[in-house]
C-alpha cells in the first residue's frame, strides 16, 4: 500500500505528467508551431515572475538576516514585519531618472545591464525546479549553464568600460580578473560531480541522487570538498563579501555600477541577488539533490512523509539553506585584497580542487561510493 | 473648489503630532492647485508611497553630524528600521543627500556638483546648525551660511549636532513631503531652486490667498 | 594642581584685581551660559589671583636673525638632539612683522626649546624652510604660507594647501579682509600640476622655479573630497601603476572653517565652544587643553575634584574614539558587522556623557576655571559597571576581527612607518606608538590627575598598521584600568573655581598641550593681555597624519590605502580647523 500511495504522490508531483497533458489539450485546440510558441510564452513570462520574486525575497532576506548579524531590528516599518519594504523599492526605481552621461559610450553603457540580466536569467532557466520541472533541459546542461552564466562577466566588463570613469573601470577589471579566476574553481567542482554522476544532463544528475542518495553522501569525502570549494567559489563568482571587491565600496565609491542610476543599476543590483540564488541553486542541485527528498536507508516511513513533500519545496528550501551559509559568511568577513583573492583561487582553490577531482575519479574507478 | 488635502499617515505618529504642518500644508495646496486626476493620481499614491519608503541617503558628511548619522546607522537607532540604510556611495544610485555638517566656500562647488550628479527625483535634508544656516561659525569667512544658498532644501534638522531621534523625525518629515508629491503631470519639486526663490514665494502666496477665497 | 598653588601673588597686586565692571554671561556663547549660570551656585567662591604675572606655561622664544635660522636649526636638530618639530606658529605681529614660532622638544632628553623668526617686509616676506630637516615642516609652512603669505625659501612646494587655489589674501594676517575680497564661488577648483619654489640666489636676488607634482602621463584618481573612507572631506590626488601607489598629495581645507580667525575677536569663554567641534572624538582633550592653557596663564587654580574628573573624561574620551576608530576601521575593510559591535559598545559611553554633560558627541563639559556642571550622581555607578562590560566586549573585537585570518593579511606589514619618519613627521599619539616612539604626554609631562595615577605607556615596534591597530586596542584596556584607578576616589571640592566675569590674560606667549585620542593636541595662546587672544593656533593631531600619507602609502596597492588611513585614524575637521 505505501509503494501504491508512494508512485501515487510520485506521480502527481512529477511535472511531466502535467506539461504532457497541458501539451496535448492544446494541440487539440491548436497548429503544433502555435501551441510551442504559446507554451513558450507562458514559460517566459512564469521565468521572469520568478525572477522578481525570488530577487525581491532575497532583498528582504538579506536586509533582515544582516540585521539579525548586527544586532539591529531591519526593516520592519514597511507592511508587517517590513514584509512590503522591498516593494517600494521597486516602485522608486521604477520611476528614478536614467542619467546619460555624455562622454560615457552610450551603446556599451546601456547594454552592460541587461547582459547581465540576460546572463543571469539564462542560467536561472537552467535549475531544475521539480520533477520535470525544468526549463533547459539537454545532455550538456552543466556545461550551458557555466556557459552563459559568463556572459554577465562581459556585462561588468563593458559596464567598466562604457562608464568612461576611473572607478567603475578599475572595478570592473578587478571584476574580470576575479570572475574569470573563479569559473576554474567552479568548472572543477562541477566537473567533480560530473564524474560522480557520469552525466552533464541536469536532471539525470538530480533523477540520480533521487535514486541512490545525495551526491555529497555519495562521493563522501572528495565531494565534502568540492562543496566547500564552491562555496567559497560561488561567493566570489557572485562578487559578495568578502569578495565584493569589484564593487569595493570603501575604495571604489560603488565599483561597476558607480556611473548606472534608476533602473539600470536597478537590474545589477537585482542580478547580484539573483546570481546569489542561482550560486545556491546549483548547489543544492549537484550537491545536496536538487528536488530530491531526504531520505534515510531503512527508515521508511520517515522517508514516505519526506516523499510527500513536493519537490519544489525540497529545492527551495535547500537553495535557501545555502543562501543563509553565504550570508552568514558575508556578514562575518572583512574584505579580501585584490592580490590575495588571485593568490587564493591560483595557488589554493584550483590545485585543491584539481587534486580533487583525481580523488574522486579514484572514488567513482574503485567504486567506493556510498549509495543508500 | 477647495479640495480637501489628504492628510499622509506616518506609522506610529498622528498628524497633529507633527510640528509646522502650516509650511506642510501651504505645500500641498500649492501642488494641488491645478486639481488632479482621480485615476492619475492613485498611480501617484502608489509611486509616492514607494518613494518615501525607499529613500536611500548618500553617504555624505563634512563634520561632527557625520558621526551621528553612523550612530543613527547602528544598532540602537537602526535607520534600517524605515528602509533607509542602504546608503549608497554613488550619487547616481541615492534618493537623498543628507548634508551633515559644516558647507565651506571650498566645498560649496563640490556639494553642488554632487547635487547635480544625483537622479531624480532627489531630495535634500540640512541637518545641524551648520548647514541650516551656518551654526557657530556664521561670522567665519570660509563657511557657507546655510546649504540652502547653494542647493534647494526640503526639510532642516537643527541641533548642534542634532539628535539621533531627530535624525529620524527629519526623515519622516521628508516622507510627507514626498507623500504629497505628485509624479504625473503638474508640479512635481516643491522646493525652488534657490536662484528662484524669490519668485516661489510669490506664487505660494498666490495660491494659498486664492484657496482661503474659495 | 600642584604647580599653581606654589604662586604667590603679592596681595596688593590681589587688590587691584578686583577693578574690572561685572559683564552678563551673554558673551559666553548660549550652550555653556545655561550650564554656567546653573553653575555658579554650588561653586565655592575662591577669588581668582591677580593675572598680571604670565602663568607658568609662559614661552619665551629665541630671536634668531633670518639668515642664521636654517643653521641654528640644523644645529638644534643634530647637537641638541631636538628631533621632533612640535609645532610651527605664524604669526602676524602687525608692525614688527610676519613670523613664526618653532616649537621643538627632545625626545631624548625631554627638554623644549621655542624659536622665533620674523620678516619685517609685509610685502613679500620670505623665511627660509626648514623642511628639509624635519618632514613635518613641510606642511606647517605650507600653512603658514596659506594664512599669511609668508614664503618659505626653499620649500619645494609653495601652493595653497587649505584655501582655494585662486583665493586673495591671507586671511589670518590683521588686515586681511577675507569675505571681502573673496565671494562665494561655484565654479569648479582647478588645481594646478605644478608648482613654485623659491630660493635665494648667491647675489641675494629672489629666483623662482617650477617643480613638477604630477606628470602629464600619470594615471590620476581622485580619492575625495567626497568618498566613504576618507573619514570626512579629505581630498587625495593619487597617481596608480596599476593598482600601485605612486605618488599621493592631500588637499585640504574642504571644511576649514576659520576657527582660528573666528578666536581672534572671541573672548575666552567664547573660544571653548569651537574646540569640541574640531576633533569631535576629542572633545574632552582639546577643550581640557584650551582650558588648561588659559588656566595656567591667567593663573587660576582649579580643584582636585576637577583635576580628577577632567582626567576620567579624557580617558572615556580616548575610549570612544578608539572604539569609533575600530569600528571606522572595520567598515572601511568590509566587515559591516564589527563596525555595528563597535557603536553598540560605543552607545555605553555616550550615555554616560549624556547623563553628565547632556550631549553625546558635542560635550562643552570643561569650563575655565573647572567644569560646566558637577558630575551626575549616577556617574560613578554607571562608570564602574562599564568598565567590566567594556573589558568583556573588547575580546569579541578580537574574535570577530582583529585575529580574523583576512583582516591579518590585510593590516600586517602594511604601510610600514620607522621610528624616524615617525618622529621627523610628527606623527605624534598611537601611530607614532606603533612605531615605537614615545611620546606620551601623559607620561612625559603629567597633567591633571595623570601624574598620580599608575598606567603604562603603550609602545610597540612593527610600525604597520597592525600594530597601530594593536596599539589603540591596548590603550583601551589602559585607559580602564587608569579610570578604575580614579572612579572610587574623586575628591570632594568645588567643581568651578569662581573666575572673574571677563577673563584676561596677562601678556606673552604660552603652550600647553595634551594627550588627545589620536596625539599630541597643543594650544599656542599669544596675548596682548586683552579679553580676546591675538593669536590663538593648535596643533592639530592629525595634520602629521594626514601628510605622512604619502610616505606610507608609496608603492602599496590602493586597496591598501584604506588599511593605512583607516589605522592612522585622523578626523577632517580638526586637521583643518
Amino acid at each position: 500500500m505505501g509503494e501504491g500511495l508512494g508512485g501515487a504522490i510520485d506521480s502527481m508531483f512529477n511535472l511531466q505528467t502535467w506539461t504532457s497533458a497541458i501539451h496535448a489539450w492544446l494541440l487539440g485546440l491548436v497548429p503544433e508551431w502555435a501551441a510551442i510558441l504559446l507554451e513558450c510564452v507562458v514559460v517566459a513570462l512564469l521565468i521572469i515572475t520568478l525572477y522578481a520574486v525570488f530577487a525581491i525575497a532575497l532583498i528582504y532576506m538579506e536586509r533582515k538576516v544582516c540585521a539579525f548579524f548586527q544586532c539591529r531590528l531591519g526593516p520592519n516599518r514597511v507592511g508587517k514585519w517590513g514584509l512590503l519594504q522591498v516593494f517600494s523599492d521597486v516602485f522608486k526605481m521604477l520611476q528614478k531618472e536614467i542619467i546619460n552621461m555624455r562622454k560615457s559610450d552610450m551603446f556599451l553603457h546601456d547594454l552592460a545591464p541587461f547582459l547581465v540580466v540576460t546572463a543571469s536569467m539564462l542560467t536561472f532557466a537552467c535549475l531544475p525546479w521539480n520533477k520535470g520541472g525544468h526549463i533547459i533541459d539537454f545532455n550538456v546542461g552543466l556545461f550551458f549553464m557555466i556557459a552563459v552564466s559568463s556572459i554577465g562577466v562581459v556585462g561588468i566588463l563593458l559596464a567598466g568600460l562604457g562608464s568612461n570613469s576611473k572607478y567603475p573601470m578599475i572595478g570592473s577589471m578587478r571584476a574580470g580578473a576575479q570572475l574569470i579566476s573563479y569559473e576554474i574553481s567552479i568548472g572543477i567542482t562541477m566537473l567533480t560531480i560530473v564524474a560522480l554522476s557520469g552525466t552533464m544532463q541536469i536532471s539525470e544528475i538530480v533523477q540520480q541522487q533521487a535514486d541512490n542518495g545525495w551526491n555529497i553522501i555519495r562521493g563522501h569525502v572528495p565531494a565534502v570538498i568540492a562543496f566547500l570549494i564552491y562555496l567559497i567559489a560561488g561567493n566570489a563568482e557572485c562578487n559578495r563579501g568578502p569578495f565584493d571587491l569589484p564593487e569595493g565600496e570603501s575604495e571604489l565609491t560603488a565599483g561597476y555600477h558607480t556611473e548606472y542610476s534608476g533602473m539600470h543599476f536597478g537590474y545589477f543590483y537585482l542580478a547580484e541577488y539573483l546570481n546569489l540564488f542561482i550560486a545556491a541553486g546549483i548547489a543544492s542541485t549537484i550537491f545536496l539533490g536538487g528536488w530530491a527528498p531526504l531520505h534515510i536507508a531503512g527508515l521508511d516511513g520517515f522517508n514516505g512523509v519526506m516523499d510527500a513533500i513536493p519537490g519544489a519545496v525540497w529545492f527551495i528550501g535547500k537553495t535557501f539553506f545555502v543562501i543563509f551559509l553565504l550570508m552568514w559568511e558575508r556578514w562575518t568577513f572583512p574584505r579580501l585584497r585584490i592580490d590575495h583573492i588571485l593568490s587564493l583561487e591560483w595557488k589554493y582553490l584550483m590545485p585543491l580542487s584539481l587534486i580533487n577531482l583525481l580523488l574522486m575519479a579514484l572514488v567513482v574507478v574503485f567504486g567506493l561510493g556510498i549509495n543508500v | 473648489m477647495a479640495m480637501k488635502l489628504k492628510r499622509p499617515k506616518i506609522k506610529n505618529i498622528p498628524y497633529e503630532e507633527f510640528n509646522d504642518n502650516e509650511t506642510y500644508e501651504k505645500l500641498v495646496a500649492e501642488l494641488n492647485a491645478n486639481g488632479v486626476n482621480v485615476i492619475v493620481k492613485s498611480l501617484d499614491d502608489l509611486f509616492d508611497w514607494g518613494r518615501s519608503n525607499s529613500l536611500w541617503p548618500l553617504t555624505f558628511a563634512t563634520s561632527c553630524c557625520g558621526i551621528e548619522f553612523m550612530a543613527v546607522c547602528a544598532a540602537r537607532y537602526d535607520i534600517a528600521r524605515f528602509g533607509f540604510e542602504v546608503t549608497r556611495n554613488s550619487p547616481r544610485q541615492a534618493d537623498v543627500i543628507l548634508v551633515n555638517g559644516t558647507i565651506t566656500n571650498k566645498m560649496a562647488p563640490v556639494l553642488k556638483r554632487l547635487y547635480d550628479q544625483m537622479a531624480d527625483p532627489k531630495y535634500v535634508v540640512a541637518i545641524g546648525g551648520c548647514a541650516v544656516a551656518g551654526g557657530p561659525f556664521t561670522k567665519s569667512y570660509h563657511v557657507v551660511k546655510g546649504v540652502d544658498k547653494i542647493i534647494p532644501v526640503d526639510v532642516y534638522v537643527p541641533g548642534c549636532p542634532p539628535r539621533p531621534e531627530s535624525f529620524l523625525y527629519g526623515m519622516m518629515q521628508l516622507q510627507r513631503i514626498v507623500k504629497a508629491e505628485n509624479f504625473f503631470g503638474t508640479t512635481n519639486r516643491k522646493q525652488k531652486d534657490p536662484q528662484t526663490l524669490g519668485e516661489s514665494i510669490e506664487s505660494i502666496k498666490e495660491v494659498v490667498e486664492n484657496q482661503q477665497e474659495a | 594642581m600642584e604647580e599653581n598653588k606654589e604662586k604667590q601673588i603679592p596681595e596688593a597686586a590681589a587688590e587691584k584685581a578686583a577693578a574690572p565692571a561685572p559683564k552678563p554671561a551673554a558673551e559666553q556663547p548660549a550652550a555653556a551660559a545655561a550650564a554656567a549660570a546653573a553653575a555658579a551656585k554650588p561653586a565655592v567662591a575662591k577669588p581668582a589671583p591677580k593675572p598680571e604675572v604670565p602663568g607658568e606655561n609662559e614661552i619665551k622664544p629665541r630671536l634668531v636673525e633670518l639668515d642664521k635660522l636654517h643653521d641654528e636649526m640644523q644645529r638644534l636638530r643634530d647637537e641638541e638632539k631636538m628631533d621632533f618639530l612640535e609645532l610651527i606658529t605664524g604669526v602676524d605681529w602687525g608692525e614688527e612683522g610676519l613670523g613664526c614660532v618653532y616649537n621643538l622638544w627632545s625626545t631624548e632628553t625631554g627638554r623644549r626649546e621655542y624659536v622665533k623668526a620674523v620678516c619685517p617686509d609685509r610685502e613679500e616676506p620670505f623665511i627660509p624652510t626648514v623642511s628639509d630637516l624635519w618632514t613635518i615642516a613641510d606642511i606647517y609652512e605650507r600653512e603658514v604660507f596659506d594664512f599669511f603669505g609668508v614664503k618659505f625659501l626653499g620649500h619645494k612646494d609653495m601652493r595653497r594647501v587649505f584655501l582655494r587655489e585662486d583665493w586673495v589674501g591671507y586671511p589670518l594676517r590683521k588686515d586681511d579682509k577675507p569675505e571681502e575680497q573673496n565671494p562665494l564661488k561655484m565654479e569648479n577648483e582647478c588645481l594646478s600640476d605644478t608648482t613654485l619654489q623659491y630660493d635665494r640666489a648667491e647675489d641675494g636676488s629672489i629666483q623662482v622655479k617650477e617643480n613638477v607634482v604630477f606628470a602629464k602621463d600619470d594615471y590620476m584618481v581622485n580619492i575625495g573630497p567626497q568618498h566613504p573612507s576618507t573619514h570626512g572631506v579629505l581630498h587625495f590626488r593619487v597617481a596608480l601603476e596599476g593598482e600601485r601607489i605612486k605618488k599621493m598629495d592631500p588637499k585640504l581645507g574642504y571644511i576649514h572653517r576659520g576657527i582660528e580667525k573666528l578666536n581672534e575677536s572671541y573672548t575666552y569663554p567664547q573660544t571653548l565652544a569651537l574646540t569640541d567641534r574640531m576633533d569631535y572624538l576629542g572633545a574632552m582633550q582639546s577643550r581640557h587643553a584650551l582650558c588648561m592653557t588659559i588656566e595656567k596663564a591667567a593663573n587660576i587654580e582649579v580643584s582636585d575634584r576637577v583635576q580628577v574628573v577632567r582626567t576620567i573624561m579624557d580617558e572615556l574620551q580616548r575610549i570612544d574614539s578608539h572604539i569609533l576608530f575600530f569600528s571606522c576601521l572595520c567598515q572601511d575593510m568590509g566587515a559591516t558587522t564589527a563596525f555595528l559591535y563597535g557603536f553598540r559598545d560605543r552607545e555605553k559611553v555616550l550615555d554616560i556623557f549624556e547623563e553628565t554633560c547632556g550631549g553625546r558627541l558635542i560635550l562643552n563639559y570643561n569650563m575655565i576655571g573647572g567644569l560646566a556642571a558637577d558630575i551626575h550622581p549616577n556617574f560613578q555607578k554607571r562608570v564602574s559597571e562599564f568598565i567590566p562590560y567594556m573589558r568583556k566586549n573588547i575580546r569579541e573585537y578580537y574574535d570577530i576581527f582583529i585575529n580574523n585570518v583576512i583582516a591579518r593579511n590585510r593590516l600586517i606589514g602594511v604601510g610600514k612607518l620607522s621610528l624616524e619618519q615617525v618622529v621627523s613627521g610628527g606623527c605624534t599619539g598611537p601611530s607614532g606608538r606603533a612605531s615605537g616612539w614615545h611620546n606620551d604626554v601623559r607620561k612625559r609631562q603629567p597633567y591633571a590627575a595623570y601624574g598620580k595615577v599608575d598606567f603604562k605607556e603603550i609602545v610597540r615596534t612593527e610600525g604597520d598598521s597592525y600594530a597601530r591597530l594593536l596599539c589603540r586596542m591596548d590603550e583601551i584596556e589602559e585607559s580602564l584600568n587608569i579610570i578604575e584607578q580614579l572612579i572610587d576616589n574623586i575628591p570632594e571640592g568645588a567643581f568651578q573655581t569662581k573666575t572673574k566675569p571677563i577673563i584676561k590674560v596677562p601678556a606673552g606667549k604660552y603652550y600647553s598641550c595634551v594627550e588627545g585620542s589620536r596625539g599630541e593636541f597643543g594650544v599656542y595662546l599669544e596675548s596682548t593681555g586683552d579679553k580676546s587672544p591675538y593669536r590663538l593656533h593648535y596643533r592639530s593631531t592629525g595634520l602629521p597624519l594626514v601628510w605622512i600619507m604619502d610616505t606610507a602609502c608609496r608603492g602599496e596597492l590602493i586597496a591598501d590605502m584604506m588599511a593605512i588611513n583607516g589605522t592612522l585614524d585622523y578626523v577632517v575637521p580638526d586637521i583643518d580647523r
